[in-house]
């Protein structure tokens, strides 16, 4: 178990450099780390997975990341708890536009699949090992990803399944 | 792939459950492990059923127009007889898209989106956006002692309707329509109040970023009062017509059963992962507003099944009236909101007699309040659970990105864990004792 009392000033957890975001703990892992930082995170007692969700950064590129992490446009957020310790952790990792794919956590938390079907849905982030990529909220006819920041506020007119058949 | 392919490539297929005699056992175990974590073994052994002409198993939707879905809600279960062995949840039938609606609305206009997610309990979900903004501010320390115990006061009772409603509910799903006029009965009396303070009966936008939209009326004390007395004598009565009663119990007790450990990987929060046994309420273990300063108790359950979870809420409604009790022997006098130019506007008469705060007052509604750069995660327990809420700012009068980790979402997931072998008549009882609200799913 990684030692969870180190100093708030240790700048890295898990292998993965670590930032303080208003007083919160959050774990920037590369893609490549990714599964690995969630898997110590679990030996290390963040036991649930309370949260996943994303950001489009299209529109506000600068922002605050550790040394090394380079911005992309997606960013996955997930939020940890630890019952035991009461605690959480935030889990940032970079998607890139070009290859908007990550491993999907199906396997570390079955509770995620619903989660990373919702941002697939709204940001078209393909989750790796998803065992059911579909649509969640949208009808499954529906084009674009609606909470990408390209997607506008009624652009396109609304689509009704079988309407121009 | 490039990124306008990524965008062009939507359909991944429908939602629908397929039938058994067009899945090899692979599939099968991919669309049941999706939610089911079954063993290779086990879903080789599913997919062995006979797959004849005379198909033994028959899939059927329930929903999404259904009196026991508690809104659009549709499930597909796969029957054998009246044993469900599948089931799917089909969500998205309530969804607006009020996450894009929140990037372009202010963090002052905010709250009324918000509010109308899970609206059920209101509160709880202007309180989770409030705190949000408020420490992206960095004002989160200096909300006045009056508003900070009023918000508690106003989750509190949010938590007593929101679970009179479920009792009322579930009383009515499985035929004990007493129940549902006694329930909607008393969670009216708490709306009144509610109305009183805050001038309507549900989406408030009331707790405000800063405080409060205004005081407690004259005489709030009273009507609390009355409440709390009138509650007490109700809630004994409910003992006698449903806990007690045999019918009752054989119609919960066992259904839709769920463990520690399946609960936890699923990530239920709320009256389901205490039913299962798990002591976890945020408002002990991670203590938000004066919660720490409180004595109450975390219900927990020891079946996890549907009536752990019925006991949960009634014995809950109990301890809100045990914390409300301290609330009111507590409460300051002082000030409802911040007084910090930044957020607040100036006060009423103030406008009429001098030109800045005329000016303030229309920069505030029309501009909003810039918020500095970043992001932060808050989560607070709701009736049903953790309800959370990400903001990340650019900056700007608007959230950047505004997501609400809805309980009802991520609890809903558990539904085919809890039907799976059961009946279909249990299938009822099982949604109903997940008391989902959905708008809070679908947002």
């Amino acid at each position: 178990m990684t030692d969870m009392s180190a100093t708030p000033d240790d700048e890295s957890l898990f292998g993965a450099p670590v930032l303080y975001s208003r007083g919160q703990k959050v774990v920037h892992p590369s893609r490549e780390q990714y599964v690995a930082v969630l898997k110590q995170a679990i030996d290390a007692g963040y036991t649930m997975c309370s949260d996943l969700t994303a950001v489009d950064y299209l529109t506000h590129p600068g922002r605050e990341l550790p040394s090394g992490i380079a911005a992309e446009r997606f960013e996955v957020v997930l939020n940890l708890v630890s019952i035991t310790e009461r605690t959480r952790l935030r889990v940032r990792v970079q998607v890139p536009e070009a290859d908007a794919t990550i491993a999907s956590c199906f396997d570390l938390w079955p509770g995620t699949e619903a989660m990373e079907r919702e941002v697939f849905d709204m940001f078209g982030v393909r989750f790796d090992g998803h065992p059911d990529l579909t649509r969640i909220l949208m009808p499954e006819d529906w084009e674009g990803h609606p909470l990408r920041k390209d997607y506008a506020i009624g652009r396109i007119p609304v689509q009704f399944k079988g309407a121009n058949s | 792939m490039t990124a306008v392919e990524n965008v062009r490539q939507t359909s991944e297929g429908a939602q629908e459950m397929r039938p058994r005699s067009e899945l090899g056992a692979k599939e099968l175990m991919r669309e049941v492990g999706s939610v089911l974590r079954m063993s290779e073994a086990e879903a080789a052994q599913l997919g062995q059923m006979p797959t004849d002409d005379e198909d033994q198993t028959m899939i059927i939707n329930m929903g999404p127009q259904h009196p026991s879905t508690h809104g659009v809600l549709r499930l597909m279960l796969e029957l054998q007889g009246e044993t469900v062995l599948r089931c799917k949840p089909v969500i998205g039938y309530l969804h607006t898209g009020m996450e894009k609606t929140g990037e372009d609305l202010t963090f002052l206009q905010g709250g009324t989106n918000v509010t109308r997610m899970d609206y059920l309990s209101p509160f709880n979900n202007e309180l989770v956006f409030s705190m949000a903004t408020e420490k992206l501010l960095g004002i989160d320390g200096d909300v006045p002692e009056r508003a900070v115990w009023m918000r508690m006061l106003l989750s509190e009772m949010n938590r007593m309707s929101s679970h009179l409603l479920f009792l009322a509910t579930n009383g009515m799903d499985l035929g004990a329509v007493s129940m549902m006029l006694y329930g909607w009965r008393e969670r009216e009396e708490v709306l009144r109040f509610f109305q009183k303070v805050t001038g309507l009966r549900m989406n408030h936008n009331f707790i405000r970023p800063g405080g409060l939209a205004a005081d407690l009326p004259p005489g709030w004390r009273d009507d609390v009062l009355s409440i709390l007395e009138m509650l007490p004598p109700r809630l004994e009565e409910y003992d006698i017509l449903m806990t007690d009663q045999p019918i009752w119990r054989e119609r919960l007790q066992g259904v839709g059963v769920i463990t520690a450990e399946e609960a936890l990987a699923l990530g239920t929060s709320g009256p389901i992962l205490r039913s299962t046994g798990v002591p976890f309420d945020l408002r002990r273990d991670m203590p938000y507003l004066h919660y720490d300063e409180l004595e109450f108790d975390v219900i927990v359950g020891s079946y996890g099944d549907a009536f752990d979870r019925y006991a949960i809420r009634l014995n809950e409604i109990r301890e809100s009236i045990k914390i409300v009790h301290q609330i009111l022997d507590r409460m300051p006098s002082g000030d409802y909101r911040i007084q910090n130019k930044k957020v607040t506007p100036p006060p009423r008469a103030r406008i009429d007699e001098s030109m800045e705060a005329l000016i303030h007052h229309f920069k505030i509604f029309t501009e909003g309040f810039k918020v500095p750069e970043g992001e932060v995660y808050v989560g607070i327990e709701s009736p049903r659970g953790e309800i959370g809420c990400y903001i990340v700012s650019d900056g700007g009068p608007k959230p950047y990105r505004i997501h609400m980790r809805a309980p009802s979402f991520v609890n809903i997931q558990a539904l085919p864990h809890m039907m799976r072998g059961g009946l279909v008549a249990d299938a009822v009882a099982v949604i109903s004792s997940v008391d989902p609200v959905l708008g809070d799913v679908d947002r």
